[in-house]
């Protein structure tokens, strides 16, 4: 049978979300401290579709996970153009993906940004290389759980002849854990899109609710029924684009500029607060302009409620090129419905004690960006908010904590009566990795494992 | 480290009038920008643009006369409808060449096109705009639920400038309001002085 032949998709008219259908990964986030990427590629589709054969009934569904409070640890499965290829999807249909996840991250460098220093040529564990085909992304609920996952895929893999590690990464929350926080000490997780539909409390200044069809492919998005999806229906349907990036911190250099920045250690925390627009504690500097307020900083009511336009139109608080503010202008940007993103991910790397240098140790973030459109959504938002230069008519500015720095750009922060300007702002990222996946549902991972070569 | 891209105008003279000469096909070889959707038209003095011309359906001409007022009216009604697009001027022109009629549609932006294309074709539909681009031959019928085909259409239709002027180069919408308000500001300081 050719794909021809299969039933056509068939959209759910009222958006209805097939909970059972979709992988956990971009609808919820279980409590896990600890995970592990493992980068694969298949010698031949029969051996990848043999290992997807045996994975399936360990993917996470939306529905299991998020009525499930025993689970330990959470399984997704990700493909890359050149994956879908090799697992044995035939011409035809992969001409029906978009161009973006064709092509792949490390061909689109130039239009992200990666490039000097974050260019793929310098990229580590082969993920620019065309034999990145899979990812296993496991997440679990502490370092041994983590472990143990890992030695049984190793186990399964052996079995597997003719899938092969590409690379792999470990990743663990940073302590303490009472709260999400990268290397750097800021608060992270404060803001994400609320999905029509799924059932979640909004916090106060999500927004409004944005229809699946922004993160999940088959479904209504905010501009209508769903159109131009890949085909056959069974293989796009309930799945996801996910734009993984490996983006290692330096936390010295970032430690130094503060020092060099600020001559106490409460103009250090500003410095760090501007260049963010939230403080490290989390409180935004709309709601906290002058002094750091740890409380509203960790109360999810009162933490993301909060606009550009009306309350801090010239960026006395939080300035207009600081990285929240780019990366979410809220209600200074025109059609943000259509740029949501649903950010899933963790740090890697040990902590570096204050004071410490420079020990030579990579360490990071190492996140994925969920969407229906990696051009529209993913892309926009490193060509456009991270690095477009002249955002907000700054002139020389990049996202100073996420954009492609070389000592070339300046940082402006508004202020009565004049501005300071930081010029040539260090690089504090460098992305060391990444690539664009598939997230299939879990029907396409089964219409996937059935596949006969030259299908 | 040298910055991918063309030089940034931004310490440029403003007072200073400036010429661009552009080599046929429109882009400077050795910086080509490449955008999300294609290389990016370069920057000039005379900022950012393009010069979409295309052939007018049968009736087109009569069509476009009429729906000048229906996108004046919205705008009226709207002013800052089309502030996202973050133009300086737009222009639409019909001529003929031997008895066909074609129009021209040119655009003055501070922003390349590709950066906020998808931005443009959610505003053509609200703004009417659309309709005025039904009447030209090559118009994509999936427009609506594909920004791509809009930019393609408008690539494809393109005819970059080979020379382009300035009297205040490099100088932006923000910027030119931005003057003109400090006037309108010591204007009022002067009034209030009296």
């Amino acid at each position: 049978m050719t794909i021809l032949q299969q039933p056509p998709s068939v959209s759910t008219e009222d958006g209805t979300l097939e909970l059972e259908d979709i992988q956990h990964f971009l609808m919820s986030r279980p409590p896990a401290r600890a995970a592990r990427y493992e980068f694969l590629t298949f010698r031949n589709a029969a051996c990848g579709r043999a290992w997807l054969t045996g994975l399936i009934d360990k993917v996470g569904t939306a529905r299991a996970v998020g009525s499930s409070l025993v689970d330990s640890r959470w399984v997704t499965i990700g493909f890359t153009w050149n994956g879908l290829q090799a697992i044995g999807v035939d011409e035809v249909s992969l001409a029906t993906f978009p161009e973006d996840f064709r092509q792949g991250m490390a061909a689109r460098a130039d239009i992200l940004g990666t490039t000097g220093a974050n260019h793929p040529d310098r990229w580590v564990g082969r993920l620019a290389s065309p034999d990145l085909h899979a990812i296993a992304i496991l997440f679990a609920r502490d370092v041994a759980e983590r472990d143990r996952c890992q030695k049984e895929h190793e186990r399964y893999l052996e079995q597997c002849e003719g899938v092969e590690f590409l690379s792999s990464l470990d990743l663990e929350a940073l302590p303490p854990f009472d709260y999400a926080h990268e290397h750097f000490g800021y608060r992270d997780r404060l803001s994400q899109p609320i999905i029509e539909g799924a059932d979640v409390e909004p916090t106060p200044g999500s927004g409004p609710p944005i229809k699946p069809g922004e993160f999940f492919l088959g479904y209504p998005d905010e501009d209508g029924p769903a159109a131009g999806m890949p085909q056959p229906g069974i293989l796009s349907r309930n799945g996801s684009y996910a734009a993984y990036l490996r983006m290692e911190e330096h936390v010295c250099a970032f430690r130094n500029f503060l020092a060099e920045h600020g001559e106490t250690p409460e103009q250090q925390e500003l410095i760090a607060a501007k260049l963010m627009g939230r403080w490290r504690s989390g409180a935004p500097l709309v709601l906290a302009p002058d002094k750091d307020d740890p409380g509203l900083g960790a109360d999810p009511q009162r933490t993301n409620n909060f606009n550009y336009g009306e309350t801090d139109p010239h960026g006395y608080g939080c300035p207009l090129g600081a990285h929240i503010r780019r990366m979410n202008p809220r209600d200074t940007a025109v059609n943000m419905n259509r740029r949501k993103m649903i950010r899933r991910g963790g740090t890697y790397g040990p902590p570096l004690p204050e004071g410490a240098s420079e020990d030579g140790i990579e360490r990071g973030i190492a996140a994925f960006v969920g969407c229906a459109s990696l051009v529209r959504q993913f892309e926009f938002a490193m060509n456009v908010w991270a690095n477009d230069p002249n955002f907000h008519d700054l002139g020389n500015e990049r996202d100073p904590i996420f954009g492609t720095q070389d000592g070339t750009f300046d940082m402006t922060i508004p202020k009565r009566p004049i501005r300071k300007k930081i010029r040539s702002l260090p690089a504090f990222t460098t992305i060391r990795g990444g690539a664009y996946f598939f997230l299939p549902g879990i029907r396409s991972l089964r219409y996937l494992a059935s596949l006969s070569d030259g299908q | 480290m040298a910055t991918p891209g063309p030089a940034r105008p931004n310490e440029s003279d403003w007072t200073k009038p400036a010429a661009k000469a552009i080599p046929k096909g429109g882009y400077f070889e050795d910086k080509v920008e490449r955008g999300r959707y294609g290389p990016i038209f370069p920057q000039t003095p005379a900022c950012y643009g393009f010069s979409v011309i295309a052939k007018l359906k049968p009736g087109g001409e009569a069509h476009l006369y009429n729906h000048a007022k229906v996108i004046e009216k919205g705008i009226a009604d709207n002013p800052t409808l089309l502030a996202s697009l973050k133009a300086h001027y737009l222009r639409w022109v019909i001529f003929t060449i031997k008895g066909d009629s074609y129009m021209m549609y040119q655009g003055i932006f501070d922003t390349d096109f590709d950066k906020y294309c998808e931005d443009a074709s959610f505003i053509f539909g609200q703004s009417g705009i659309k309709s005025a681009f039904e009447a030209l031959e090559g118009w994509p019928e999936d427009y609506a639920t594909n920004p791509a085909s809009i930019v393609k259409f408008f690539r494809e239709h393109q005819w970059p400038s080979f020379l382009e002027y300035s009297e205040h180069p490099y100088v932006s919408c923000a910027e030119i309001k931005g003057a003109l308000k400090l006037k309108a500001a010591f204007a009022d300081m002067l009034d209030l002085m009296q």
